[in-house]
């Protein structure tokens, strides 16, 4: 078996125990990405095997001095594409940045670098984290290593097909309205979306800047704490960061959930859901009960306004975030213009796709005078009460349990005709990002068409810890599932 | 006969604030760098990159914002101004429109009447500046400069309450000292650290109505501002006296060629998308911090003015040049505070210093000489080891290069003579060349007198002691 099966923490610990080398464990990544990169297309960027050696001799030698000590030293990690690094292409899976080469590394990424992490490669997404497929990368769609026909969710596709098609150890994804959650779900790995201003966003292409976090996506919820204790951290570089003090999320990983308060929002569990993930989830919460959880159904307001609140602000942040891009400074310029101002609109009308050119021009209509109060403020506002929904519920629950996605992963190609129900597919993850909440999603079986279903756990405000317990004591009760590919 | 018409004008101005650093980042403000020296991701706008706010900043525009009687909002927020220009990095300038940080406060002008008004401020606001395009005629291409891009900057908008040319250039002079005593700026039109945008509108005399109005931009002195608000005047009253109506544009003023032409009209105009900055938290300014803002606020001219009054006894005419320039006044405080007589320094501020700058083409500003040496100075006549045109002769010795006054007269010989036998001789001398002189002051015209002065300070070389020589020029005449 490949040393990619293993988890991080236990890759991690081999390589610290000297019963595996920093290179034979990057050897390992690079063998997995030689097995199935062909088939689902994870990456945009694999880093050369001379620059990952030559890392991994560094962090050998590092370990080897004491100087890397954490319980992630020397294993290989996967990075989403839009988090930049240094001299490492960068492209937000878009033409418009297909030859930008960033001058600085993203601060969650120096945290990891700073604690030995070997970096493969960068992920595919959708193009600017905007899709829930990872199918409007310019670099081509990413497949589900459960069945190719099948999209692997988004936007951080290709982090979740990077673990589970053991192409790497663990990978960072970030997460606007639950694109960390939603593919770990489709891709049966499990993934954590933190509290708002937990990771810095210092060096993540900015999408949504309101709801934008960075968070990890690896095998076991185990792996996804000890990788969020790693890149978490207060940055001065990011006005947005919160100083925390529990930071050590690990200390969270306990088989007991005695008393824990669990609320099932009804909203949730309603029409639109398919009943083979209702069913799976019902299992799911089933194993907290008899482990002493105390669960019970309850009234979540504002459901409905989520989708349509999240897409104007979403929209609204990224027409301003993505105004960067004109060709100017670094990026694509198209190659043939009449003055500046045909400059810019062939740069950007050749460079977007366009998903994200629908999106650019909904936040630009949002933001338009005579449209602002109507259509932002008013987003704004219900986002507002959203988090106090929220609020209300967290009086009474320590943890609220939910799906993921209404149904597991559709069919490439389904889902871009329709976009409207593609934005519906958010549903259930969009809340969490408008309140600034954390959240997790880990794997409770398959349906039967053999596809992975997600749990997810939401937590209140700076609450990481109380999610990472429920979803522990839950992955206790079964085995991780690998994928065919890798098997 | 035409109708009398009034001039409403209101003014945008822009104020370089005076940080070290950027306003969003690390980066030195410093004028004069190599292009994109004082850049990094921050502020030539790298994706990923994020704005942190320069505290100082904050301070400067508060303490602007209290020293012109503003309200202060202890909450206040940047928002986005979206716009594409390749000056830009970001294609949009972090702002602030909807909660910006100083509202109604206003300042008092003499107005040429030789009355008093106060003219409102509406509001002053934090934002960044843009970066400098360079035009290569030769590649047939620009380049930008990100240097200036992220410079801090304040805008001041004032009510629609001056009436004339002179209104406005009190308003920007008084507005310059306030800015200049707090050190927020130094408010230089020509260097364009202090940029006025000029909105006017014409109506006819006792109506209560707005005109329509423009805004004319690029005014680089208070001529410039004079010129322009003279000639969209008058543009205005001739487009209103045809029968046509005045159109809300913005307008470019060319100094050289003395009019205005229209940049873009409100047909045309942009719609800017503002919203709030996500990347920054707002601004919450604590009672504590307004506290320390406030403590820190140094004496601003009509305290200073009222204080040397009441103080040093220095008449209005010397108060209102030694403080018309926060420099001069300091150096003032410091000899004074050396020991000196106020009078005695305000008259080398205001005769020699003033007379100086003009001969050299100077700004008060730029002004390095030490209060020490000043003070040395007025002590050497004090005590008149030197005469007065010695002593003019060694301050500007000290003024170009700061020169200890006593070591100079002693080591260039300029002690005045006072010695009783060698001034006697010389002056007998004198008496005795010139016979004419002596017989006109023995006929009762004592004029000549300065001329026998003169005669012996020039035997002695312009060293004489003034009171000497005359004591024993009359003893040896007999009067």
């Amino acid at each position: 078996m490949s040393l990619m099966s293993l988890t991080a923490v236990e890759l991690g610990k081999k390589i610290k125990e000297k019963e595996v080398s920093v290179s034979e464990a990057a050897d390992a990544a690079l063998e997995g990405i030689k097995n199935a990169e062909g088939t689902i297309n994870s990456y945009v960027t694999v880093l050369s095997e001379e620059d990952i050696k030559k890392r991994a001799k560094e962090v050998q030698e590092g370990i080897d001095a004491g100087i890397y000590a954490g319980p992630l030293a020397g294993v290989p990690v996967a990075i989403k594409d839009n988090m930049c690094t240094e001299g490492i292409l960068t492209t937000c899976s878009s033409k418009i940045l297909g030859n930008f080469v960033p001058t600085y590394t993203a601060e969650a990424v120096i945290n990891l670098i700073k604690a030995g992490a070997v970096i493969i490669g960068k992920t595919n997404m959708d193009e600017f984290a905007m899709g829930s497929t990872t199918e409007t990368s310019c670099y081509g769609a990413t497949k589900n290593p459960w069945n190719t026909e099948h999209v692997p969710g988004g936007s951080s596709g290709g982090s979740c097909t990077a673990v589970a098609a053991e192409e790497c150890s663990y990978a960072l994804g970030s997460d606007t309205g639950g694109s960390i959650r939603q593919p770990s779900s489709f891709c049966g790995v499990t993934g954590i979306k933190p509290t708002y201003g937990t990771v810095s966003r210092y060096g993540l292409i900015a999408y949504g800047s309101s709801l934008d976090q960075i968070g990890p996506v690896a095998k076991d919820v185990s792996d996804c704490a000890a990788v969020l204790e790693t890149i978490a951290s207060y940055d001065p570089k990011d006005s947005t960061s919160v100083k925390r003090d529990d930071y050590d999320f690990t200390s969270a990983l306990k088989d007991d959930v005695k008393g824990m308060r669990i609320g099932l929002p009804k909203e949730y569990f309603g029409e639109g859901l398919d009943e083979e993930v209702k069913a799976a989830i019902f299992k799911a919460v089933d194993v907290l009960k008899q482990k002493g959880a105390e669960v019970s159904e309850f009234d979540l307001g504002l459901v409905e306004y989520a989708i349509p609140a999240y897409y104007v602000i979403a929209s609204a942040e990224a027409s301003s975030n993505l105004a960067r891009f004109d060709g100017v400074k670094y990026g694509y310029r198209c190659a043939e213009y009449n003055g500046l101002h045909n400059m810019l609109k062939r740069t950007r009308s050749e460079g977007f796709g366009p998903e994200v050119k629908r999106r650019i021009m909904l936040g630009s209509f949002v933001l338009s005078s005579g449209y602002y109060d109507a259509y932002y403020i008013k987003a704004l506002k219900t986002k507002a009460l959203i988090k106090k929904e929220f609020d209300k519920a967290f009086e009474d629950y320590d943890v609220i349990i939910a799906p993921a996605s209404p149904s597991t992963a559709p069919k490439i190609g389904e889902s871009l005709s329709d976009p409207i129900k593609m934005y519906l597919g958010d549903i259930y993850t969009i809340s969490a990002n408008l309140a600034g909440l954390p959240g997790i999603t880990v794997p409770c079986g398959t349906d039967s068409k053999g596809l992975p279903i997600g749990l997810q756990m939401l937590g209140n405000c700076f609450a990481e810890k109380k999610i990472i317990r429920t979803a522990y004591a839950y992955e206790q009760s079964h085995e991780y599932a690998r994928c065919g590919i890798c098997k | 006969m035409s109708k009398e018409y009034e001039t409403v004008i209101g003014l945008e101005v822009h104020v370089e604030l005076a940080t070290k650093t950027k306003i969003f980042c690390g980066c030195s403000t410093a004028f004069g760098g190599a292009p994109n020296t004082h850049t990094c991701p921050v502020c030539t706008g790298m994706p990923g990159s994020l704005p942190v706010l320069n505290k100082q900043v904050v301070e400067y525009a508060a303490a602007v914002g209290i020293a012109t009687g503003c309200t202060i909002n202890r909450f206040c927020r940047f928002d986005r101004k979206n716009y594409f220009y390749p000056d830009n990095p970001q294609n949009y300038q972090i702002s602030q429109l909807y909660l910006p940080i100083c509202q109604n406060g206003g300042i008092s002008i003499e107005t040429p009447e030789g009355g008093k008004k106060t003219v409102g401020i509406h509001e002053i606001h934090m934002e960044e500046d843009a970066g400098k395009l360079v035009h290569d005629e030769w590649g047939e291409a620009s380049l930008v400069d990100f240097n200036r891009s992220g410079v801090p900057l304040i805008e001041i908008v004032s009510e629609p309450d001056m009436r004339s040319a002179e209104e406005v250039i009190a308003y920007l002079e008084k507005l310059r000292l306030i800015i200049q005593y707090l050190g927020a700026s130094d408010c230089k039109l020509n260097e364009g650290s202090m940029r006025a945008d000029v909105n006017l509108s014409v109506r006819e005399k006792g109506s209560s109505e707005f005109g329509t109005r423009t805004e004319t931009k690029n005014l680089n002195s208070f001529k410039a501002i004079a010129r322009a608000i003279a000639n969209e005047r008058e543009r205005q009253i001739d487009i209103i006296e045809s029968g046509e109506k005045v159109v809300q544009e913005t307008r470019r003023w060319d100094d050289a060629k003395e009019y205005s032409y229209p940049m873009r009209s409100k047909e045309d105009a942009q719609d800017y998308r503002y919203f709030p900055e996500p990347d920054l938290v707002p601004v919450i300014i604590s009672d504590e911090w307004f506290n320390e803002i406030k403590a820190k606020q140094p004496e601003l001219r009509d305290e200073k003015m009222a204080r040397y009054k009441e103080q040093y006894g220095l008449p209005d005419y010397d108060i209102d040049i030694i403080t018309a320039n926060k420099k001069l006044a300091d150096i003032f405080e410091e000899t004074v505070s050396l020991g000196s007589s106020p009078k005695k320094v305000s008259n080398w501020l205001m005769v020699e210093t003033m007379y100086l700058l003009k001969e050299k083409g100077m700004e008060p500003d730029k002004v390095t000489f030490s209060p020490a040496n000043l003070a040395k100075l007025i002590k050497l006549t004090d005590e008149r080891v030197i005469n007065g045109n010695v002593a003019k002769e060694v301050f500007e010795k000290i003024f170009d290069e700061d020169i200890d006054p006593e070591a100079y007269v002693k080591e260039n010989g300029l002690m005045s003579v006072s010695d009783e036998g060698e001034l006697r001789a010389v002056i007998e001398k004198v008496i005795a060349a010139n016979p004419k002189s002596v017989e006109d002051i023995n006929s009762g015209k004592l004029k000549a007198m300065g001329f026998l002065v003169g005669q012996t300070m020039k035997e002695m070389k312009g060293k004489a002691d003034p009171a000497s020589v005359n004591k024993i020029l009359k003893e040896l005449l007999g009067i």
